[in-house]
């Protein structure tokens, strides 16, 4: 009875009418809109903003994405494997509230000491998660609740001036008219870039996210590699943390990275990596996050509120995920 | 310490003799789910992770009680049990939420947005007090529940938006967080977050009958089963016949609404709604449903153990504050330990069953 029902009805249910189009249109949006918002918003503020597009704002605006950007390329392999890590803006609490305490024994050791902090706290994330099994949010959850207050113990809940001339030097410093920081944001987000596509690390990455019992069951390593994933976030929120503290000239350890998981997680999906895991987008993260900065800049220059900035920037959040939303099989 | 294991050794207890009494299997949905637990070994597993919160809550207690004369002092204990009944609400929602195995980031925002909107209505009387926060919060929760169980969106990233842009709001109705909004002085919505009745905080008078209510309204009717189902296993749930949709969607009006009642409360108290209250409210409330043994999984949970759980951590917070020597930032250091220890140890316990 289902046969001779279903024959009638088959060919016109699936690909009928305007579907493949729209459907067409929507992994074009899903895939490249973020390229096309961002040049829309530049080519508006060119016309519209005064005083936006000139070298010094943009060099501002480079300088300020850094932080975003650092931790958004972590979060961006960590959401690769159908995981998600809250702990970065914590991370980058325990960086600022350490950097200080060694930065008396040199540059070097301070920041070797900050990154292997920021390395054992991905290290505790991915213990949880890959040996464990407990579920990425709440495994980086407890980082979160804990990290920050663990963080304002360290400092003793104050903040310090920061008066290596070095380490303040490279937050201020230009390479061909481009700051410093973020050409070392550039040269992070390349080298993500090849250990995603290029390496068998990068596929094993990706396998999991895709599927992690199969991957298990075809002898990957997955316990390993999660681990690993973890790590390099932390590591690599650690490393924002740095260089915010260094822009700051101060270590802030109660606020710096304050919801900086938010802005890196809508970096990531608005740049085209699906939450479910089995793809990441450098590229695309990379300009998620300089979209998120530039509108934000807009709007600041236009007199928005900050509030509007950030309802907008939730509204942002939601169409991306909108757009990546799998079409219904029923 | 044994009457806190007490209560949920029983229900373990009578699940093998069950098969005969249809009524009671099907009630006890989380007894149900643990049915194939039936060495000892599996049975203490599955007892200690469902109660490892009350057990944990006397043992601080006493510890607190020996340590310190000043703790069990009819103020204190009052105090805390005020402070423990905001967090309470917002927790209470949370569980529902979690129960379905979603989440709810957007509550510290919305909390927010309760308590500034219950001292603008206010000003023009008790009843738009009332109604305006609770309303406008409903709504918000409407529509973060229609787009994840609608729109088939992720409640992470959905409420992940609900958090920023309801804050944003909440900035947006008081001139960018400059004004803050006063209850008239003769409100008496005020009554709601101040004084005491019977020698118990107001507050907590509510905490304790939202309890009972919504503990009725989560194991004892459809409504509260289907949550299970849904969070067990939502595709059977369907088929089953669960309107998985409209429960899903009630779950997070129920959750926002809690959450700005409580916000509402709070301003009460303070007799003044401020713009930026709130912040990782939801993650003392997660904790709090987390370590109260409900799985973030879905499908098992209750709200006694997020009562222990809210407890717990207020408990822990007023022992801080009794060493007094202590940094406040401890307090979140020794939550977040709190929280690692019993994830790790509820994954292990319910790794043990599935064995």
């Amino acid at each position: 009875m289902t046969s001779v029902r279903t024959q009638p009805a088959r060919p016109a249910a699936p690909f009928a009418g305007p579907r493949p189009r729209r459907e067409a249109a929507r992994v074009f949006l899903r895939d490249n809109g973020v390229y096309v918002a961002l040049a829309v918003l530049l080519l508006y503020n060119l016309f519209f903003s005064d005083g936006f597009i000139t070298v010094a704002n943009l060099r501002n605006q480079l300088l300020q994405v850094v932080p975003v950007l650092v931790v958004a390329l972590g979060m961006a392999m960590v959401i690769g494997t159908e995981g998600i890590d809250l702990s970065v803006g914590a991370v980058m609490s325990i960086a600022a509230a350490l950097l200080p305490l060694y930065l008396g024994y040199g540059l070097v050791p301070a920041v070797l000491v900050v990154l292997l902090a920021g390395a054992v706290c991905g290290l505790l994330n991915g213990t949880l998660v890959a040996v464990l099994g407990v579920q990425p949010i709440v495994a980086t959850l407890a980082l979160l609740v804990g990290g920050r207050g663990l963080a304002l113990v360290l400092a003793d809940g104050q903040s310090k001036e920061i008066r290596n001339p070095d380490l303040l030097g490279f937050a201020t410093a230009r390479v061909l008219g481009i700051p410093a920081p973020f050409l070392l944001a550039a040269v992070l987000a390349v080298l993500v870039g090849l250990a995603v596509r290029r390496t068998t690390y990068g596929r094993r990455l990706l396998a999991i996210g895709g599927n992690s019992r199969a991957s298990e069951l075809a002898g990957l390593p997955v316990r390993r590699t999660l681990i690993t994933v973890y790590v390099a976030s932390g590591t690599l929120a650690a490393i924002a943390g740095i260089i915010a503290t260094a822009r700051l000239t101060a270590s802030d350890p109660s606020q710096l990275g304050s919801l900086v998981e938010l802005s890196a997680i809508t970096a990531v999906v608005v740049g085209g990596t699906p939450l479910s895991g089995g793809r990441v987008r450098v590229l695309g993260t990379v300009a998620g996050a300089l979209l998120i900065q530039v509108l934000r800049g807009t709007l600041i220059s236009h007199d928005v509120p900050d509030s509007t900035a950030q309802i907008v920037q939730a509204a942002i959040i939601l169409l991306a995920v909108a757009l990546q939303r799998p079409r219904r099989q029923t | 310490m044994t009457t806190g294991v007490g209560p949920g050794g029983v229900g373990t207890g009578t699940v093998p003799q069950a098969p005969g009494e249809p009524g009671a299997v099907v009630h006890d949905v989380v007894a149900a789910r643990m049915r194939p637990a039936r060495t000892p070994g599996e049975r203490v597993a599955a007892l200690l992770q469902r109660n490892a919160a009350p057990v944990v809550l006397v043992v601080v207690g006493l510890f607190a009680a020996l340590t310190f004369e000043f703790f069990l002092t009819t103020g204190n204990l009052r105090d805390v049990a005020v402070d423990a009944s905001f967090l309470a609400l917002i927790a209470y929602g949370m569980t529902f939420v979690i129960v379905t195995g979603g989440i709810d980031l957007s509550v510290g925002s919305v909390f927010a947005l309760g308590g500034v909107l219950a001292a603008i209505g206010a000003q023009r009387g008790p009843v738009a007090g009332l109604l305006l926060p609770l309303g406008v919060c409903a709504m918000v929760g409407l529509l973060q529940g229609l787009l994840i169980a609608r729109a088939g969106m992720p409640a992470f990233i959905v409420t992940l938006a609900g958090l920023l842009g309801v804050r944003g709001l909440v900035y947006a109705v008081t001139d960018e967080g400059a004004t803050t909004n006063r209850f008239p002085t003769d409100s008496p919505l005020l009554e709601l977050g101040r004084g005491t009745f019977v020698g118990v905080g107001r507050p907590t008078w509510i905490a304790l009958a939202l309890f009972v209510v919504l503990g009725v309204l989560l194991t004892r009717t459809r409504f509260g089963l289907s949550l299970f189902a849904i969070g067990g296993r939502g595709d059977a749930a369907r088929l089953m016949g669960v309107p998985v949709e409209r429960s899903t969607t009630l779950v997070y009006v129920l959750s926002a609404t809690l959450a700005g009642f409580a916000g509402m409360l709070v301003a009460a108290q303070a007799s003044s709604g401020v713009p930026n209250v709130g912040v990782g409210r939801e993650l003392d409330a997660i904790a709090a449903v987390v370590i109260g043994g409900t799985l973030l999984t879905g499908g098992a949970g209750t709200l006694f153990g997020t009562l222990c759980g809210v407890l717990l951590l207020k408990v822990i917070q007023n022992i801080i504050n009794l060493i007094g020597t202590l940094n406040s930032s401890y307090q979140s250091v020794v939550s977040g330990v709190f929280l690692v220890v019993v994830v790790v140890i509820q994954t292990l316990l319910s790794r043990r069953q599935r064995l």
